[in-house]
């Protein structure tokens, strides 16, 4: 396994930029995700860092070496396509062993009859039998090895393309939304595959996602990109608790975080509709504060907000309150007991427990709780 | 319900009928005079079948006043060169204008539907010369050469090899494979239906073919079939219909064979190009609803098992 390098990854098609100077590292052995909207650039970047494209600027490094200008035959990496890009007319077997093939034997020896007859063609063949046999083993597509990819369901292929991956034991695994093609259920199964997968054979994994739950879920590091841009690197957590821009912070979560027009009031007091809340800042202009819809509670005092609507989802209900002055709707996030006797056009109070501050360019700026916290509850 | 759609049904089929009678009667013809002695070709009442049969005559007329054997070996030597180089060129091409990025692609794909519009005609004289400083002409070469590129072939592979989905070209790149390997071990084994029909099309058209080998050909030995009938006209001309008549049935015959032996992925071919499906729709060939169903019911199985909720509210 190796270590991936990144460096100011520049990109065009046309005259279109799609990837402004985009650095990243990864550390061997490390499951980076590589999360964003689509259209933001990430499969391009997997597939400049495979070199099925090439870079107009910027270099990549595989373990410090640099294979920018290499062909992607010789980077020694391996891809997982969202679409598994089985080939339809080989075995499950031939699938699997076709890169062993490809790189142990040479062109006379691939000839259908003829390469059976040259000398070692037996053994080599033999030798990745054996090995194409281990794979699927362990993948558990032992019963399946004489099946075309046609027969086989959507599990099964993703499957067979991971094993195809992994036959070679290449330097990285890159792997391009690789679960999109799933149902609910068989997502949640192949994560669990994949992450156990990539600890017991200590891979690199660089993993493209849209969907922030798997990048989170699956993830030692998460890469947000937005337009061509890397936003955030961090670890999924962190960048849960502290997004560096509001940009992720708005992309992360689901309801995504409510964002509100603030004022630093006196003695650096934020403030926001009016009311103070118990949080300070360094002065700002035009800062807004950011709260999770897990971060207000109901409380007797903070902002004055007229319940428009409740989402009741079992263990949990997602409030929508609409704030007294400004009328903007924000969502609340509570447990499902606190919103039994909530009914719609009531008047509540939310007050924000845990929030984040982000100054007009919308980066992070230093928000502490004022001490003692006035006892709401 | 069953009433009201009878009708139309009924003049379709009539509509179908009709035309396939006007493609099918001269053939019709052209087998029973090759079955009737000589007196029988010009009389007044057409008859199917003759009232005294001399189709053993004919048909041994056919092969020993002339050399027919002969030509048919000639017509499938040639055939079978001319598709081998035409598939063999317009693979790599059709590859290479579908799945490559290169500057000057549109153009040189411009330049490809352009050539489809010229009638072989055209070229005819300077290919002749050519020919002729090459000292080639009346030689096998002579009718071959003129044929190893086809631009319908580039094209018909190019328009099927676009459906390939990008990433199988990439997982093969990744895999270590050249740019010829992914043609020839991934493009391909995808595209046999495709390349049957383009084979089918390029045999029934050299086969055909007069004009040329017209031109190209003197020598009776090197002569392809539609050429030697012409001879066998020359030498023959007015006086035994029933020999032509059995030459022309011998020489058309295995184009009859040809279309029906591959007739199920002729069709399969022709309808998939340009056709865009998902490729788990894709592969296997066809898709459920294409025409080419009918004619594969083996393939189709596990579609056709499944009852439609059409067929269900029938019942």
């Amino acid at each position: 396994m190796a270590s991936v390098s990144l460096e100011s990854i520049g990109k065009r098609f046309g005259s279109t930029p799609v990837l402004h100077g985009v650095s990243l590292e990864v550390a061997d052995g490390e499951f980076l995700a590589l999360l964003g909207p689509s259209g933001c650039g990430k499969s391009t970047l997997l597939r400049i860092l495979a070199g099925l494209e090439g870079c107009d600027a910027g270099t990549v490094r595989l373990d410090g070496r640099d294979v920018t200008e290499l062909p992607a035959k010789t980077r020694n990496l391996a891809m997982v396509f969202q679409s598994y890009a089985l080939y339809p007319h080989m075995t499950v077997r031939g699938n699997i062993a076709a890169p062993l093939e490809l790189r142990r034997l040479s062109a006379l020896q691939r000839l259908p009859l003829l390469g059976r007859a040259l000398p070692g063609t037996r053994a080599i063949r033999a030798g990745i039998a054996a090995e194409v046999a281990q794979v699927a083993d362990s993948l558990g597509l032992s019963a399946l090895l004489d099946r075309r990819p046609a027969q086989l369901s959507g599990g099964q292929r993703q499957r067979v393309a991971l094993a195809r991956a992994m036959v070679r034991q290449p330097a990285a695994f890159l792997m391009d939304e690789p679960l999109s093609n799933l149902d609910a259920r068989l997502r949640g199964e192949a994560r669990e595959e994949i992450v156990a997968l990539q600890r017991r054979l200590g891979a690199t994994v660089i993993y493209v996602t849209h969907d922030q739950a798997e990048a989170m879920a699956m993830a030692d590091r998460v890469a947000v990109m937005q337009a061509g841009r890397v936003l955030q690197v961090a670890p999924p957590q962190a960048l849960y608790d502290a997004p560096a821009s509001l940009e992720v912070a708005r992309f992360l979560g689901s309801p995504p975080m409510n964002i509100l027009p603030a004022r630093i009031g006196l003695g650096g007091r934020v403030e926001v509709e009016g009311v103070a809340l118990p949080f300070h800042a360094p002065p700002c202009r035009a800062p807004r504060l950011g709260v999770r819809p897990e971060g207000f509670a109901l409380a007797d005092g903070g902002l004055p907000a007229r319940l428009a609507r409740i989402e009741r989802l079992g263990a949990e209900a997602i409030l929508h309150a609409a704030l007294g002055a400004s009328g903007a709707v924000v969502t609340v996030r509570v447990a499902a007991e606190q919103a039994t006797g909530l009914a719609p056009g009531q008047a509540l109070h939310l007050m924000p427990r845990a929030a984040h501050l982000f100054d007009e360019e919308g980066l992070r700026l230093p928000l502490h709780a004022t001490l003692p916290q006035p006892a709401h509850d | 319900m069953a009433r009201r759609t009878l009708l139309p049904e009924l003049l379709r089929h009539a509509v179908l009928v009709l035309g396939a009678a006007a493609m099918v009667a001269p053939f019709v013809v052209m087998v029973a005079i090759s079955l009737k002695p000589p007196g029988e070709v010009f009389a007044p009442q057409f008859t199917l079948l003759p009232q005294q049969w001399h189709a053993w005559e004919n048909y041994r007329d056919a092969f020993t006043k002339v050399p027919l054997a002969r030509f048919l070996l000639n017509g499938v030597l040639v055939t079978a060169c001319i598709f081998a180089a035409q598939a063999a060129t317009a693979l790599p091409m059709a590859s290479a204008l579908a799945k490559l990025r290169w500057a000057g692609r549109g153009w040189a794909f411009a330049l490809v539907v352009l050539a489809l519009l010229i009638p072989p005609q055209v070229p005819a004289i300077p290919l002749y010369i050519a020919m002729w400083q090459l000292e080639l002409l009346d030689s096998y070469a002579a009718i071959i050469l003129p044929s190893t590129i086809s631009v319908f072939g580039i094209f018909l592979m190019r328009q099927f090899f676009r459906t390939v989905p990008d990433d199988l070209i990439a997982a093969a790149r990744m895999d270590g494979m050249s740019e010829f390997a992914i043609t020839w071990r991934i493009m391909l084994p995808t595209a046999y239906p495709p390349l049957a029909a383009f084979a089918c099309l390029s045999f029934i058209w050299n086969w055909n073919e007069f004009f040329w080998p017209y031109i190209a050909i003197q020598s009776e030995h090197l002569a392809t079939p539609p050429l030697g009938i012409a001879f066998f006209s020359n030498v023959e001309a007015g006086t035994s219909w029933g020999p032509l008549m059995a030459a022309a049935t011998v020489v058309t015959a295995p184009l009859a064979l040809a279309f029906l032996v591959a007739q199920r992925a002729f069709v399969r071919g022709v309808t998939m190009t340009g056709l865009k499906c998902p490729p788990e729709q894709r592969r296997p060939p066809p898709c459920p609803r294409s025409p080419a169903a009918a004619f594969s019911p083996r393939r189709c199985s596990p579609h056709r098992s499944t009852p439609g909720p059409r067929r269900a509210a029938w019942s």
